[in-house]
């Protein structure tokens, strides 16, 4: 009983999902949800970031968050390498 | 120490030897240029870290271990993220929001000469530390056994 009320569940999720999907709109058209951020970076990028290779710009001008967080998750996870697997050693913990 | 991971011989040596000035030097170059030409932080912190690897793989662990040590990656490690969040800094400084570049009114230079773009360079070369350690700590890590 339990496996058909998690197969109803996945089933409904997976519905919800391709509703979604069936609402996007058609990839490469016209349409300013797609080419309106692209057109901005393009043209503009050079003279808004002062960086013209447009990728440098934009990953550490325009979505310089993201690019933050991104550091931070490969701290945090060389951090728990070293604390899950070695760092004890060094300091005289117990090996 | 006992070495771990060695390849005794002369052939690698001789090359590993006349290779790894290069390749700590164009990382370095794919570091700073990561504004003007395809790399950046990521892309040049791996190849210079990778230089230490080979390093580390020609000549023993030892000494490299005497080059790059585990408190010199720990430190770089730790700064490199702690300067890309104090750069982000100077955009709140300057009365802007964080991490802004030309809406703080940070001076965007010439497109294309090496010193533009604000404070694209220096992330850059944060993340480019912060990557190399992050490789060469991990190295030592599995290879320390």
């Amino acid at each position: 009983m339990r496996r058909f009320f998690a197969l109803l569940l996945v089933m409904g999720v997976a519905w919800l999902m391709v509703l979604a999907v069936a609402e996007m709109p058609t990839y490469g058209q016209p349409n300013p949800t797609h080419n309106a951020v692209m057109e901005r970076y393009l043209t503009r990028g050079p003279e808004e970031t002062g960086a013209v290779n447009v990728v440098a710009g934009i990953l550490a001008d325009y979505r310089a968050y993201d690019t933050l967080i991104e550091t931070t998750v490969l701290f945090a996870a060389v951090a728990a390498a070293l604390l899950a697997l070695g760092e004890g050693r060094h300091r005289g913990g117990a090996t | 120490m006992r070495e771990p991971l060695r390849f005794d011989d002369l052939i690698l040596k001789e090359v590993g030897g006349l290779l790894v000035p290069f390749l700590q030097m164009f990382g370095v170059y794919v570091i700073f240029h990561g504004h003007l030409s395809p790399g950046g932080g990521f892309s040049g912190g791996t190849v210079a870290g990778i230089s230490m690897i080979l390093f580390s793989l020609v000549f023993g662990l030892g000494p490299g271990l005497r080059k790059v040590s585990h408190d010199a990656t720990r430190i770089m490690e730790s700064s490199g993220t702690l300067w890309y969040g104090l750069v982000g800094l100077v955009g709140v400084l300057r009365g802007a929001s964080f991490l802004m570049n030309r809406g703080a009114g940070i001076p965007l230079g010439t497109p294309g000469r090496l010193f533009s773009g604000g404070l694209i360079l220096l992330i850059t070369v944060g993340v480019g530390i912060k990557v190399a350690s992050a490789i060469i700590s991990l190295y030592y890590l599995i290879v320390e056994d």
